[in-house]
């Protein structure tokens, strides 16, 4: 497909998502479209990173966690707007990309030993944030009921509704504008054989590090949203690797390094979830057994995800079983 | 334009480069040859800084570049290929070459333009949608020069290119390499085909066992006893000598 057509197909598939909230007059079913554009937001965080950059992390928690927890100890502690506190959540998990991208790609950890450390960073966040004090520590942070457009915390769906709209368009815009670029060129040929990619005078360490910080900002602004949704945080939300998890099983669902890919995982997973709510009810921990054997069937049997699967179906090219996953046509 | 001295390597025990001199002067083609394990590919690993050196220095445009890591060395225009081919698969051949215009060219769609210009150069003009992981081996020989080829760059290091490729293959790529020196462009060339070194190159060095042992035209490097022993074996030369004499 060519990359016009993408945008285009972009502005259609968000100008139809936007007629949610005048469609859709259920609370409870606006919910939905608006934790699965969260989740396409998370997605498409971890996208950048390990679908364009094929450096497959574990422990996305970690800047999700620092944009829900700055925005919410910036209100809590400082009496800081949290309008202001998604900027600077997005900025400090961006810098704690930066942070763990130094530590790992400085000294060359690629593959597991990358994704096993970026597992340990994310505990290391989760155990701190249960052991100082203006985290709430284990108790957690309440943020303080007070609803007004001003304060980030809405009357109505809708309108929390058009903030995750707007930061997940933006997200898939400026993986759109990756995918058209220098960077992104640079980033997949890392991706795809780095010893190569250096040959040709790509600075796979910039490169990498461009990624991170993207992925990490992101990521942050979809914690930011969680806190100001929910209005409560503790470590395991925040720093869990139930977080972590989530954020990569919607692109591997969806279709790695590909545009549409995190639309489509989120879509399914969030379609899939509350089927099992219907069906099996709330229990604690069936989300996660569904996840992991959802994860397996899918690395076995549709490696490129659906998006993957969907250029095959209108005849594209075959689904390649290859680690770090292809760049589809979706 | 690039001058090697001293440049020493040892890999464990093995001492891959000992003591390699070498220069390659501007325009023109030089070549490496040697016997496989001689230790040429490490040294291009060396001089493009894939490998730290243990001693020596490289100066490349008469700057040192001993040390430097592998993109900085290919920004200054020295470019490698590798002999073992590394497309970027799953890429199609005009994404590959877009990598290497990339260098120069920050425009998505500028790369993209040169990287065909640069596809119909190395023939590969009608595989330029097609992935590149499906090529086949001369396909991927094209394509690694290719991108080497689309960075622009003022000195390429080939090592065998032209390895593993039929006689009919071979003869296709040959004018390619000239095309390229007629650019402009310096080629210093690791090559295992005699025939091709003799038709391409001016000067050639001769690499055994991590040293340099002969230097000059190829047609006299291929006479020089020391270096039939290197390919051949020990005493081959003097039996040659001693046939050619009673057949005489
Ligand atoms: N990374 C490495 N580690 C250990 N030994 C190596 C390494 N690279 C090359 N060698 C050894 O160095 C010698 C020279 O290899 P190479 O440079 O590939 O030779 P050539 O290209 O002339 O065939 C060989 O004996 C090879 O096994
Ligand atoms: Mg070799």
């Amino acid at each position: 497909m060519k990359t016009d057509t993408k945008l285009l197909m972009l502005i259609v598939v968000f100008g139809l998502i936007g007629l949610a909230p005048v469609l859709i007059t259920q609370d409870s079913l606006l919910n939905i479209v608006i934790m699965t554009l969260y989740a396409a937001l998370l997605g498409q965080a971890w996208n950048i990173l390990g679908g364009y950059g094929g450096q497959v992390s574990f422990g996305h928690a970690a800047y999700f966690g620092t944009g829900a927890y700055t925005v919410a100890v910036l209100q809590v502690q400082f009496g800081i707007n949290p309008w202001i506190g998604l900027a600077v959540g997005g900025l400090a998990a961006a810098a704690v990309g930066a942070f763990i991208g130094f530590c790992t790609f400085r000294y060359g950890l690629r593959g597991s030993y990358f994704a096993l450390v970026t597992l340990a960073f994310a505990e290391v966040l989760r155990i701190l944030s249960n052991s100082v004090d203006f985290t709430g520590a284990g108790v957690g942070l309440l943020i303080p009921l007070e609803r007004s457009a001003a304060n980030f915390q809405f009357a109505s769906k809708a309108e929390f509704f058009w903030v995750i709209w707007v930061m997940t368009f933006a997200a898939f815009l400026t993986v759109w504008k990756i995918g058209n670029s220098r960077f992104g060129a640079q980033l997949t040929a890392v991706r795809d054989n780095e010893d190569a990619a250096r040959a040709l005078g790509v600075d796979a360490f910039r490169v990498k590090m461009g990624a991170i910080m993207l992925s990490g900002f992101f990521a942050g602004l979809a914690g930011v949203f969680y806190a100001q949704y929910f209005l409560y945080l503790d470590p395991h939300i925040a720093y869990g690797a139930a977080i972590s998890v989530e954020s990569l099983l919607v692109p591997i669902i969806g279709g790695m390094g590909t545009l549409f890919g995190p639309l489509l995982g989120a879509a399914f997973l969030h379609g899939l979830s509350e089927l099992s709510r219907a069906v099996i009810g709330d229990a604690p921990g069936v989300s996660l057994v569904l996840y992991g054997v959802l994860l397996v069937i899918m690395v076995l049997f549709v490696p490129r995800g659906l998006a993957g699967l969907m250029s095959h179906l209108r005849g594209g090219k075959p689904p390649v079983s290859r680690a770090g996953g292809g760049k589809g046509h979706a | 334009m690039l001058e090697i001295s001293s440049l020493c390597k040892s890999f464990g025990g093995l001492q891959a480069s000992q003591s390699v001199t070498l220069t390659v002067p501007q325009g023109g083609i030089t070549s490496l040859i040697g016997p496989n394990g001689a230790g040429k590919t490490t040294l291009f690993a060396l001089i493009t800084g894939f490998h730290r050196p243990d001693s020596g220095s490289v100066r490349f445009l008469g700057e040192d570049i001993t040390g430097l890591p592998p993109e900085a060395i290919a920004k200054r225009g020295m470019i490698r290929t590798f002999q073992t081919v590394q497309p970027f698969a799953g890429q199609t051949v005009r994404e590959n070459i877009a990598v290497g215009a990339h260098l120069k060219i920050r425009d998505r769609a500028q790369a993209l333009a040169k990287a065909e210009a640069v596809a119909r150069q190395v023939g590969l003009g009608d595989r330029l949608d097609m992935d590149a992981g499906s090529l086949t081996v001369a396909g991927r020989k094209r394509l690694e020069v290719a991108r080497a080829l689309a960075t622009d760059p003022k000195l390429i290091l080939f090592d065998e290119v032209l390895a593993g490729l039929n006689p009919s293959e071979i003869r296709d790529v040959i004018p390619v390499i000239n095309a390229i020196r007629d650019a402009g462009v310096t080629i210093l060339l690791i090559e295992h085909v005699m025939q091709a070194v003799m038709s391409l190159s001016d000067y050639t060095w001769v690499l055994n066992q991590g040293a340099i042992i002969a230097e000059g035209p190829p047609k006299d490097v291929v006479s020089d006893p020391h270096v039939i022993e290197a390919y051949l074996g020990k005493g081959m030369a003097e039996r040659i000598a001693k046939r050619e004499a009673a057949s005489a």
